[in-house]
């Protein structure tokens, strides 16, 4: 095959889409995959897994000081507990941003990302752009994407390309003493859990 | 092409909210689904997969500016669907460039 139009067939998002659909007929017919197992999995998904998961485990840290401890301390044991699996959590760290550190989360060589617990990544994650930039030089890629951090303020950047999986825990904003856990729930984003955003009050 | 510009530009909007649409387009979320599904069945792991989908997007950050297309993440995951079944010898690059030549040789109104 000639390499150059080699890669031209590969990145053309026209081609990519005619091969999708050429793969997957091929997939059928040979019986590697079941056309509506894949509709079931795209549906969970887009709409069953999404960031409410991590949004509930980063609610009741804030509302339960034991539970926060050991989800930092140990988080796999938490899910385990809370029942919470699925791919790409076999090895998850929580990380707790407070004041004067912010942790924010990225993987550097494609897209590694906590599914389970926040669903799949958003494009700008899997960007070449955000991949490497933001290892590079945190505070001016956090700014661009709206979040301004006070110059000494640690940015740790978690870098997913392993086995292991990042999570942050936000700090829980003022203003919010009295709301409960679903209230609280709400409020968490998922940006805030890769680190690129804080948690507002309404 | 810089990271502010993509950044800042519509190849990848900002994350003001957590309202982004997950897949741009449908095939996208086929292409997803279908590895999903040979995860699921054992066609192969997450890990290879993973594996296949870092020399991709490798592939393409090696590319000479003038022969690097725009960035497009699941181009780079279909690349590295397909390069994962041939070493599994799942799929002959014969076929699925045949497949492929036939669907775009397709009359219009018989293309979906």
């Amino acid at each position: 095959m000639n390499e150059h139009e080699h890669h031209h067939h590969e990145v053309d998002p026209k081609t990519a889409e005619v091969r999708t659909e050429a793969l997957e007929d091929l997939l059928v017919e040979k019986g590697l995959i079941d056309r509506a197992r894949v509709d079931a999995l795209i549906e969970r998904f887009e709409h069953d897994l999404g960031p409410m998961v991590g949004a509930h485990l980063v609610a009741k840290s804030w509302l339960e000081p034991q539970f926060r401890d050991s989800l930092l301390d140990n988080a796999d044991r938490v899910l385990e507990e809370e029942d919470i699996k699925g791919a790409e959590i076999e090895h998850v760290e929580v990380k707790a941003n407070e004041p004067g550190i912010h942790n924010v989360v990225v993987c550097t060589l494609c897209s590694c990302y906590p599914w389970a617990l926040l669903g799949l990544p958003p494009s700008w994650y899997k960007s070449p752009e955000y991949r490497s930039r933001v290892v590079r030089e945190p505070r001016k890629v956090l700014q661009e994407m709206g979040l301004s951090l006070d110059a000494d303020t640690e940015i740790r950047v978690w870098d997913s390309s392993s086995e292991t999986r990042f999570l942050v825990l936000p700090e829980r904003p003022p203003g919010t003493e009295e709301l409960g856990l679903e209230e609280l729930a709400q409020l968490v984003t998922r940006d805030s859990m890769i680190g690129v955003a804080k948690v507002k009050a309404l | 092409m810089t990271g502010v510009e993509i950044l800042d530009g519509s190849q990848a909007a900002p994350p003001r909210d957590n309202g982004e649409l997950i897949f741009e387009a449908p095939w996208q979320s086929r292409a997803f689904g279908v590895v999903a599904d040979l995860v699921d069945s054992g066609s192969f792991t997450w890990a290879e997969f993973r594996h296949s989908l870092i020399s991709a997007i490798q592939t393409w950050e090696t590319l000479e500016t003038q022969d690097q297309p725009p960035w497009d993440y699941y181009s780079c995951w279909v690349s590295a669907l397909e390069q994962l079944l041939f070493e599994k010898v799942l799929l002959d690059p014969a076929e699925i460039d045949l497949r492929s030549r036939e669907y775009v040789d397709r009359p219009h109104g018989h293309d979906h």
